[in-house]
């Protein structure tokens, strides 16, 4: 199947001769197609309406005062716009730490995923040893198993971990990873879809450069990170974005391993906030805003990458 | 020894190839025994980590739930074997056909609205135009935020007196339902939203196979006299086939799973009408701590799941042929 990066003209068709375009585009439209394009517009306008208006309606929100928000709960542009929604939401709880831990959370499973998924790739793509097919097979159907079946026995392994958090060498007697930053980092640092990615990514590169470098005697790593890895940036923009995406957005993991109250994600400790200011929407929204503005942002940089990423995958 | 390699890679060996007498065809390309030999160590050198991690996290855990389902560990004190008492359980649990008749009804409205939306958004955009490009972007903003920051905005949004939904239905007269406060309207709510966070990757993906539906298909269709929708129904979806399975395989593993959404909005409620399979699982093994009991629900969801992703492969095996 075509990749979504081919340009449409050259999916099949013959394209039409240069210059027969602008003389179709000339030529009158029926009533029909004219009554088409309106509806296009009119349906596409009315979709984007209902994706955007709601994070418009929530920064609107979050820049209201009190007073306001229920007042005048429908007007987009706030009478008086005013930051004390923010200023509260740092005040009255450690939110510039719940964000730093999420961005540390994020970060790290982004490193060592592209790292990991990168070498991993490489070496099921590029080197032949024994086993490698059969790697890739349990990788792959490994992503079909449901999450929820390894949830309740990761967390015991987490705990038990020997000699972690005060266990012992048979994982006995403390915590073992629980309550720290390596229950959400460990299990997911290379993860088989970073490994699977990447692989897609390192095939279809010719093996004639990692060959020649090898006959001048280069060792396999160096091999790795100086002719292929540089040829991978554009894969590993991809799997950054979408591991960074991945990390900052997880819920329930982080939920499950981490209850310090120092070491919540912004996303554990939003879904919180939903449920004791079931009335203060003004700092509910504020907290909103904070958590996806850094994930929009990103977006919005890199849509190009991310979409043909996510597209990338459907034309496998 | 560089000449010989030298050679090999130019796929004609000077000299016959070192190693077993050559019973199968060549390969294109033999190393020399001793670069075969570094090239498997450093082959699982580098994908050790990875498969480390994948043995700790996955291969032990899987395991360990289907002994754990045999057991009635509790994380404190003493367990021990109660061969398949929890899975007789599970059948009297009424607690357990509330979450599964939850979960079903989330699925049967969730997959099919969510391909619905998104290949029809996908059929939208599928032209190479600008303003196409744009709102394919508009489109996929909701899949950037996080389920969190979805269910919060929702709440919003939701709110029986000052949410935007109810304020539209007030204009037209009509006197819009509690939501997330009402149990017959509480999950179709949560089906909605999660549709509107999650269409837009899928679209994404329908886009990739559309474009790989070669165009004289339709040509020929037109030419037959088929109109759009027979034109759908005869290139469009055969010509998709495969990503429709990818996309409602992933559909039907997610919403089995869904859990964010009603863990935050309604906590299950009201009266039990969102308590979902996994928010049971969940609230069993790290609420009560029933772990072992909890391990048997996540098998039997587990089993549950792939015999509809098995039926899901069959019907679009028949589409295809």
């Amino acid at each position: 199947m075509a990749t979504v990066s081919l340009p449409p003209a050259t999916a099949g068709t013959p394209a039409p001769a240069p210059g027969a375009q602008p003389l179709r585009r000339r030529r009158r439209r029926t009533p029909l197609q004219q009554l088409g394009r309106v509806a296009w517009w009119i349906g596409c306008i009315a979709i984007s309406f209902a994706t955007v208006m709601p994070f418009v309606w929530t920064l609107a929100t979050s820049l209201k005062p009190p007073g306001e928000v229920l007042g005048s709960y429908l007007s987009i542009i706030p009478d008086r716009p005013t930051l004390e929604n923010y200023v509260a939401v740092f005040t009255d709880t450690p939110f510039a730490s719940y964000l730093g831990n999420s961005a540390y959370l994020a970060i790290a499973g982004t490193v060592t995923n592209l790292f990991f998924g990168a070498l991993g790739g490489y070496s099921l793509a590029k080197l032949r040893f024994r086993g490698r097919t059969s790697v890739f097979a349990v990788f792959l159907g490994s992503m079909m198993v449901p999450g929820v079946i390894t949830m309740v026995p990761t967390f015991l392994v987490l705990r038990h971990f020997p000699l972690a958090g005060g266990n012992d060498l048979f994982g006995d007697g403390g915590f073992g990873f629980i309550n720290t930053f390596w229950a959400v980092i460990l299990p997911g640092a290379a993860g088989p879809f970073a490994v699977f990615f990447m692989k897609q990514f390192f095939q279809s590169l010719p093996d004639e450069l990692g060959e020649a470098a090898r006959i001048d005697g280069a060792g396999e790593f160096r091999i790795f990170a100086r002719v292929y890895l540089p040829l991978a940036k554009a894969g590993l923009a991809v799997l950054g974005v979408m591991t960074l995406q991945g990390g900052w957005n997880a819920f329930l993991w982080p939920l499950i391993v981490l209850n310090d109250e120092r070491m919540l994600t912004v996303q554990v400790a939003l879904s919180s906030f939903v449920n004791e200011r079931t009335t203060d929407f003004g700092p509910l929204m504020a907290g909103t805003i904070l958590t996806s503005v850094p994930m929009l942002v990103l977006f919005l940089v890199c849509q190009r990458w991310i979409i043909e990423g996510i597209a990338h995958i459907g034309s496998k | 020894m560089t000449s010989i390699m030298d050679s090999a890679v130019r796929g004609q060996p000077a000299v016959p190839p070192t190693g077993p007498p050559a019973a199968k065809p060549p390969p294109r390309l033999l190393p020399p025994a001793t670069t075969r030999r570094q090239q498997a160590v450093n082959g699982w050198l580098f994908i050790a980590v990875p498969v480390l991690l994948f043995i700790a996290f996955f291969a032990i855990p899987i395991v360990a739930a289907l002994v754990l389902s045999l057991t009635d560990y509790a994380i404190i004190g003493d367990f021990e074997f109660v061969g398949l008492d929890n899975y007789t359980r599970i059948f009297g649990d009424s607690f357990f056909w509330i979450a599964l008749r939850n979960t079903a009804y989330y699925t049967a409205l969730y997959v099919p609205l969510g391909i619905a939306v998104a290949l029809g958004s996908a059929l939208l955009l599928n032209r190479d135009a600008r303003a196409a490009r744009i709102f394919r972007t508009l489109f996929y903003i909701p899949v950037v935020s996080s389920t969190v920051a979805t269910a919060s905005i929702w709440f919003w949004l939701l709110n029986p007196q000052y949410g935007v939904f109810n304020v539209v239905l007030g204009w037209f007269g009509i006197d819009g339902p509690a939501w997330l406060y009402e149990s017959a309207w509480a999950m179709p709510a949560i089906v909605v939203m999660s549709v509107w966070a999650g269409f837009g990757a899928n679209m994404v993906i329908f886009l990739g196979g559309l474009q790989g539906v070669p165009r004289d298909l339709y040509e020929a269709a037109r030419i037959d006299g088929a109109n759009a929708w027979q034109q759908f129904r005869h290139v469009t979806l055969p010509g998709i086939s495969r990503v429709m399975f990818l996309v409602s395989t992933l559909q039907i593993i997610g919403a089995f799973q869904v859990f964010d959404q009603a863990f935050i909005l309604t906590k299950g409620g009201p009266g039990n009408s969102t308590v979902t399979m996994v928010y049971y699982i969940f609230d069993r093994g790290f609420d009560s701590l029933e772990m072992g009991y909890a391990s048997a629900l996540s098998f039997v969801l587990f089993l549950i799941i792939m015999v509809f992703s098995l039926i899901n492969a069959r019907v679009n095996k028949v589409g295809e042929s």
